[in-house]
C-alpha cells in the first residue's frame, strides 16, 4: 500500500474544475491562452496519474488482500460525520489503469480540438469539468462521492452536444442521452439509499464508506431485488441491450472531443461503476443474475456488430462497434470468473484508445471532406495517408489482432466465458429462469465469437470504400493535409495500443490485481447461494485444453 | 420582569423599525426613493445582529422559558425560526430597493410588520396568541399582495388571497374553539395534551373534528393540497416581492406552529386512525398534485407556485415523521428554502423589472443578458430539484432520512420518486436560461449593488448549506427537542 503526502488524486481530479473556473473568468478573446490552459491542465494530470500508475504497477500488493488493503494514494477528510459521509479517494489496479486512460484520452481530445473557434472558453470548461467527473468517479472510495461525480461527468455532456454538436440531430440526440443517463443513475441512486437504509439491520453503522460495504453481506433477498437496479442503472453508460439506443445518436451528435470522451472512458465509467457498486457490493445478487446478464450482453455483442455492417454514416458504424465492444465488457463481468473481469478491464483501456482514435479520424474526415457517408467517400488514402494507416490499425485493434491491445484484452473475455461452462450450480440452480452456466455458457461463447467475424466484415468494408477507390481531386478541392498536432494524437494512441499489445505486463498483473477482490467476493457468493457441482464438460475441457495449447500455456 | 421584556427584544425593535420606517418613507421623492428601502435592510440587518448576539449572550438560554403568561415562549425553535424569518425580510427587502412600484414606506413597514407575525408565530405557546399572530401576518400580507394597484391583477389577487385568507383563519378558530371547549378551558399548547387525555379518547370524532378544521387553518398556510388553490393565482398576481416572501417565511410560519402544536402533543399521539393519516395523505398529494402540474405552467411564478405546494409535501413527511429527527430536518429543510426560492424569485425581479412580465420565455437567453444571474438562478434550481453541491440535496436527503428512521419507508420512495418527476420541469428552465435564444439578448439586464448583494448572501446560504450542512443540522437537531413538552 503506497502512502503519500502529496494529493496526487485529488489533484489530478480537481485541477480540471480549478481551470474551469480560470476558464469563465477569462475574458472572451483569450482564445489561446484558455487553449494552453486546458492543454497544461490535461499534461498535468498525464503526468500525475502516470505515476500513480506506475507506482502501483511497480509496488503491487498481494493477491489475496483485502479490497480495502489493496487502495493507494489514500485521502480520507471527514465531511459530514454524522450520515458517514467522508471525502475519501484512493484507487486500486483497475482505478488507476482507467485514472490513466481518462488522462490520456483527456488529452487527446484537448488536442484535437485544437481548431475549434465558436465560444473556446465554454467549450474547454465543460470539457475540463466532464474529464475531472470521470476522473472522479474513478477515485471515489465512497459511494455518495462517486455519484455525484457520476452527475458531474453526466451533466456537461448535454450541453456540449446541443451547443457544439450536428447540427441536424444535437438536440434530439443530447436529450435521449441525458433522459437515459439521468433515469439510469436515479434507478442506481434509489437502490443505493435502500441498501445504505437497511446497513444497521446488519448491525453496521450507516456509511457512505464503499471499504467498508466491501466486506458487508447483505442478506440474499436483498441483493436478489436490488442487484439490477444498482447494476443496470449504470451499464445504461455503457450502452447495455436493450439501452443502448441513446449511445450511436449520442456519438454521431457530439463534436469530434466530445464523441471521443464519451466512447473512451465515460462508456467505461458506466461499466466500472456497475463493477464497483453492482458486482462488488451485491455479489450475490451477482451470481443470481448474471447467467441472464450474459444473455443479453451476447445480443449486445452480436446485433449491436449485425447493425454496424448495416450502417453507411461512419460515426454510427462505430457507435453501433463501440455498443458492440462495450457488450463484451459485460461479458467479462458476467463470466463470473476470474480471468473474465481481467479481460473486461483491459478490454475497458483497449476499447477506450481504440475508440477515441476511431472517432479521431472521422472527424479528421469530415472537417475536411464534409461528409461521413461511407458511399460517398472514396481515395481518401492518397490525400490523407495518416489517417488510412491510423483507421486500419484501430481496425486491427478492434478485430482482437495478436499483437494488438483488443487481443490482450479479448482473449481472457472468451477464456473466461469457457472457464464459466465448468460452472455447474446443479439441478436447480438459485438463479433467475433457473439458468445454469454449465448449460449455455459455450454457446454464449461461440456466438460472441461470431461478433469478431462481424467486426472484421464491418471494417474491412470501411476501409475499402473509404480509403481506397478512386480518388477524384474536383470534388474536394479544399482538402487540407493532417497537422502536426492531429498527427501527435494519432502517435499517441498507436502507440499505446501496440505497446499493451506487444507487453501486456505493463497491463494485465496490474488490472488483475484491481479485480482479484471483486472475482473473490463472487466466487464467495457462488458458494454460499449454490449447490456447486463438478461434472466432467467434455467439450468444454477439449476447446479449453485447445486454446490452452495455442497459447503456448 | 426584565426576562419577559429581553425576550421580545427582537419584536419591539422591528415595531419601532417599522414606525420609522412608516414615517420617514412617506412620499418618498428622488433620491429618497431608494433610500427607504436601504434604510429598511441596514435596520433589519442590526435586529438580525441583535438577535444573534442575545442568543450568545444566553437569551434564550438552552431551558424553554415560559413568559407573558404562558402567551410567549422563548427557546430554540424560536430562535432559529427569528434568524430564518429575518434573514428572508432582510433579503427580500434588498432586492426590492429597486422595484419602482414598491418604493413606499408603507410596503416596507408591512413587511416589517409581516415579519413581526411570523416571529410571534414561532413563539406562541398559547392558541390565543397563535391565532393573534396568524392574523397579524395576514392581514398585513393581504394588503401586501395587492399593493401594486396599477395592475390590474395584483388587488385581485390581495382580494382572493383576503377572502380564502378569511375563511380558513375563520374555520381553523372554530377548531381551536373545539379544543379549548374539549379541554375545559385549557388554551396552552404544552398543557392541552394531558388535559385531553383526561377528557377524550385520542380519536373520537370530536377530536377528529377539531383536528380536520386545524389542519386545514394551517395546510392553507403553507398552501398544502387540498387547499393549495389560491397560491397559484395569489404568486401570479402580487407583486414578486411579496411573492418572494410569502411562499418562503409564511410558509416557514406556518410550518413553525405545525410542528409546535402536533409535536407538542396538543391533539394526543399520532396513530393510524386520527389526524395522522390526514397529514401523510396531504403530504403524498401535495408532492404528487404539484409536481405534475407545475410542468404545465407557461408562467414562471405559477411553476414555482406549484413546485412550492410540492415542497410543502415533503416538509409534510419531516412531520409526519413525528420524532426530533424529522422536525430538525423539516426546519433544515425550511431554512434552506428560504435562500433557495428567494433566490430564484429575486432573479426574476430583476428580469421583470426589464421586460415587465414573468413568463418562463422571458428568461429566454439571460445567461447571455446577464450571466450573474444566470447563475445564481442555476445554483437555485439545482438546489429545488435537490442536486449536490446545491442545499436542497441535504434537505431531502435529512427529510427522507427521518421518515425512514421513523419506519415510513414508503413515505420516502414517494418522496424520492416526486423528486424526479420534478427534475423535468426545473430542468426545462435551466434550458431556457442557457439555451434559447432571444431578441433582445444584447440588452444587457442591470443588476444594482443591493441586488446582487441580496443575491450573492442566497447563492452562499445555498453553496454553504449545501457543501458544510452539519452545522446547521447540529443546530435544528439540538433545538427541535425543545418542541416536545
Amino acid at each position: 500500500m503506497i502512502e503519500s503526502g502529496f494529493p496526487f488524486l485529488s489533484v489530478i481530479t480537481i485541477s480540471p474544475i480549478v481551470a474551469a473556473i480560470i476558464m469563465l473568468l477569462m475574458p472572451k478573446e483569450r482564445g489561446t491562452e484558455v487553449k494552453v490552459l486546458a492543454l497544461g491542465t490535461m499534461i498535468l494530470g498525464l503526468v500525475l496519474s502516470a505515476y500513480v500508475y506506475f507506482g502501483y504497477l511497480g509496488n503491487l500488493p498481494p493477491a489475496d488482500a483485502l479490497w480495502a488493503d489493496k487502495l493507494a494514494f489514500v485521502e480520507e477528510y471527514n465531511w459530514i460525520p454524522s450520515i458517514g459521509f467522508g471525502y475519501i479517494a484512493g484507487v486500486d489496479g483497475m482505478s488507476a489503469t482507467l485514472v490513466f486512460l481518462t488522462a490520456l484520452v483527456g488529452l487527446g481530445g484537448t488536442l484535437i480540438s485544437w481548431g475549434i473557434t465558436d465560444r473556446t472558453r465554454e467549450f474547454y470548461a465543460f470539457f475540463m469539468l466532464l474529464v475531472a467527473g470521470v476522473h472522479g468517479v474513478f477515485i471515489a472510495v465512497d459511494g455518495l462521492m462517486l455519484f455525484f461525480f457520476y452527475e458531474l461527468a453526466v451533466l456537461p455532456m448535454y450541453v456540449m452536444i446541443v451547443i457544439w454538436g450536428w447540427k441536424s440531430r444535437r438536440e434530439y440526440a443530447a436529450m435521449k442521452l441525458t433522459l437515459y443517463l439521468l433515469i439510469g443513475s436515479f434507478v442506481s441512486i434509489i437502490a443505493f439509499l435502500v441498501l445504505y437504509f437497511q446497513m444497521d439491520t446488519l448491525g453496521v453503522t450507516r456509511t457512505f464508506d464503499l471499504r467498508v460495504w466491501s466486506e458487508l453481506q447483505f442478506p440474499f433477498e436483498t441483493q436478489v431485488i436490488w442487484f439490477m437496479p444498482m447494476f443496470m442503472g449504470f451499464i445504461v453508460l455503457a450502452g447495455m441491450f436493450p439501452f443502448h439506443n441513446w449511445s450511436p445518436d449520442g456519438h454521431v451528435a457530439a463534436p469530434t472531443a466530445v464523441s471521443m470522451i464519451h466512447a473512451g472512458v465515460l462508456m467505461k465509467l458506466g461499466a466500472y461503476a456497475a463493477m464497483r457498486m453492482g458486482v462488488q457490493m451485491l455479489p450475490e445478487g451477482t451470481v443470481y443474475w448474471m447467467p441472464f446478464v450474459i444473455i443479453l450482453t451476447t445480443i449486445n455483442v452480436v446485433y449491436g456488430a449485425l447493425i454496424a455492417m448495416r450502417q453507411n454514416d461512419m460515426k454510427y458504424m462505430i457507435g453501433y462497434s463501440s455498443v458492440s465492444h462495450m457488450g463484451l465488457v459485460a461479458m467479462g463481468f458476467a463470466t463470473m470468473t476470474l480471468n473474465g473481469f481481467v479481460g473486461a478491464g483491459i478490454q475497458m483501456v483497449s476499447h477506450g484508445i481504440m475508440t477515441a482514435l476511431f472517432f479521431t479520424i472521422v472527424g479528421i474526415i469530415y472537417d475536411r471532406a464534409h461528409s461521413r457517408d461511407m458511399t460517398v467517400l472514396s481515395g481518401m488514402m492518397k490525400p490523407l495517408p495518416w489517417a488510412m494507416v491510423a483507421f486500419s490499425i484501430s481496425s486491427l485493434v478492434s478485430m482482437g489482432m495478436p499483437g494488438f491491445s483488443g487481443f490482450i484484452a479479448e482473449f481472457p473475455i472468451f477464456m473466461g466465458i469457457w472457464e464459466g461452462n465448468a460452472l455447474n450450480f446443479g439441478p436447480t440452480p438459485n438463479t433467475f429462469l433457473g439458468l445454469n452456466p454449465a448449460a449455455f455458457y459455450d454457446i454464449v461463447a461461440l456466438l460472441s465469437v461470431l461478433g469478431i467475424v462481424l467486426t472484421a466484415a464491418y471494417l474491412l468494408r470501411a476501409i475499402t470504400s473509404v480509403f481506397f477507390g478512386e480518388y477524384n481531386p474536383k470534388e474536394w478541392e479544399d482538402m487540407r493535409p493532417i497537422l502536426p498536432i492531429d498527427k501527435v494524437v494519432i502517435v499517441l494512441f498507436i502507440v499505446c495500443m501496440v505497446a499493451i499489445g506487444m507487453f501486456p505486463n505493463v497491463i494485465a498483473p496490474i488490472v488483475e490485481s484491481g479485480v482479484q477482490p471483486v472475482a473473490a467476493r463472487v466466487n464467495e457468493a457462488m458458494a454460499n447461494t449454490q449447490n456447486m457441482q463438478t461434472v466432467s464438460d467434455s467439450a468444454g475441457q477439449a476447446v479449453s485444453g485447445l486454446i490452452r495449447f495455442l497459447s503456448g500455456s | 420582569m426584565l426576562t419577559s421584556y429581553l425576550a421580545i427584544v427582537p419584536e419591539i425593535m422591528l415595531i419601532v423599525l417599522a414606525a420609522i420606517v412608516l414615517v420617514y418613507g412617506r412620499h418618498p421623492e428622488g433620491d429618497r426613493k431608494r433610500a427607504v428601502g436601504l434604510f429598511t435592510s441596514w435596520g433589519i440587518l442590526v435586529v438580525l445582529l441583535v438577535t444573534i448576539g442575545m442568543s450568545f449572550a444566553g437569551v434564550p438560554g438552552n431551558v424553554p422559558e415560559d413568559l407573558w403568561g404562558g402567551m410567549f415562549r422563548n427557546d430554540g425553535v424560536t430562535l432559529v425560526f427569528r434568524v430564518m424569518f429575518l434573514s428572508a425580510a432582510l433579503i427580500t427587502s434588498l432586492i426590492t430597493v429597486d422595484v419602482k412600484r414598491l418604493q413606499h414606506g408603507e410596503y416596507f413597514a408591512l413587511v416589517l410588520l409581516a415579519t413581526v407575525g411570523f416571529n410571534l408565530m414561532a413563539a406562541a405557546s398559547d392558541i390565543i396568541m397563535i391565532y393573534m399572530a396568524l392574523e397579524t401576518a395576514s392581514i398585513s400580507f393581504y394588503i401586501l399582495a395587492g399593493f401594486a394597484t396599477d395592475h390590474r391583477r395584483s388587488p385581485e389577487a390581495g382580494m382572493k388571497y383576503f377572502v380564502y385568507g378569511a375563511f380558513a383563519s375563520g374555520v381553523m378558530l372554530y377548531g381551536l374553539s373545539f379544543l379549548y371547549g374539549l379541554s375545559g378551558g385549557e388554551t396552552n399548547i404544552y398543557a392541552l395534551g394531558d388535559a385531553l387525555s383526561g377528557h377524550i379518547q385520542a380519536n373520537s370524532p370530536i377530536l377528529m373534528l377539531a383536528a380536520v378544521f386545524v389542519i386545514g387553518g394551517f395546510a392553507f398556510k403553507v398552501s398544502a393540497v387540498p387547499f393549495h388553490f389560491w397560491s397559484p393565482d395569489v404568486y401570479e398576481g402580487a407583486p414578486i416581492s411579496t411573492t418572494a416572501i410569502l411562499s418562503t417565511a409564511s410558509k416557514a410560519a406556518g410550518f413553525s406552529i405545525f410542528l409546535r402544536l402536533f409535536l407538542a402533543g396538543a391533539m394526543g399521539a399520532p396513530s393510524r386512525d386520527n389526524w395522522w393519516v390526514l397529514i401523510v395523505v396531504m403530504s403524498i398529494l401535495s408532492m404528487l398534485l404539484g409536481n405534475f402540474a407545475a410542468i404545465y405552467q407557461t408562467n414562471f411564478k405559477r411553476m414555482l407556485a406549484y413546485s412550492g405546494v410540492a415542497q410543502a409535501g415533503y416538509i409534510l413527511i419531516g412531520l409526519a415523521a413525528f420524532s426530533d429527527e424529522g422536525a430538525s430536518s423539516a426546519i433544515f429543510y425550511l431554512f434552506m428554502y428560504v435562500f433557495t426560492n428567494i433566490a430564484a424569485f429575486g432573479v426574476l425581479i430583476l428580469v421583470s423589472n426589464v421586460t415587465g412580465s414573468d413568463e418562463l420565455s422571458d428568461l429566454n437567453g439571460l445567461s447571455r443578458r446577464s450571466p450573474y444571474l444566470a447563475l445564481v438562478m442555476l445554483f437555485a434550481l439545482l438546489s429545488l430539484s435537490g442536486i449536490p453541491p446545491a442545499a436542497g440535496f441535504f434537505g431531502k436527503f435529512f427529510i427522507f432520512r427521518a421518515a425512514i428512521d421513523a419506519g415510513y419507508w414508503w413515505l420516502a420512495l414517494i418522496g424520492v420518486l416526486n423528486a424526479f418527476v420534478a427534475l423535468y420541469y426545473y430542468f426545462n428552465v435551466i434550458k431556457y436560461i442557457y439555451l434559447f435564444r432571444s431578441d433582445e439578448e444584447d440588452k444587457p439586464i442591470p443588476v444594482s449593488r443591493a441586488s446582487a448583494v441580496a443575491l450573492g448572501l442566497c447563492m452562499v446560504g445555498i453553496l454553504y448549506l449545501g457543501i458544510l450542512p452539519q452545522g446547521l443540522f447540529n443546530w435544528t437537531q439540538s433545538v427541535a427537542s425543545a418542541f416536545l413538552p
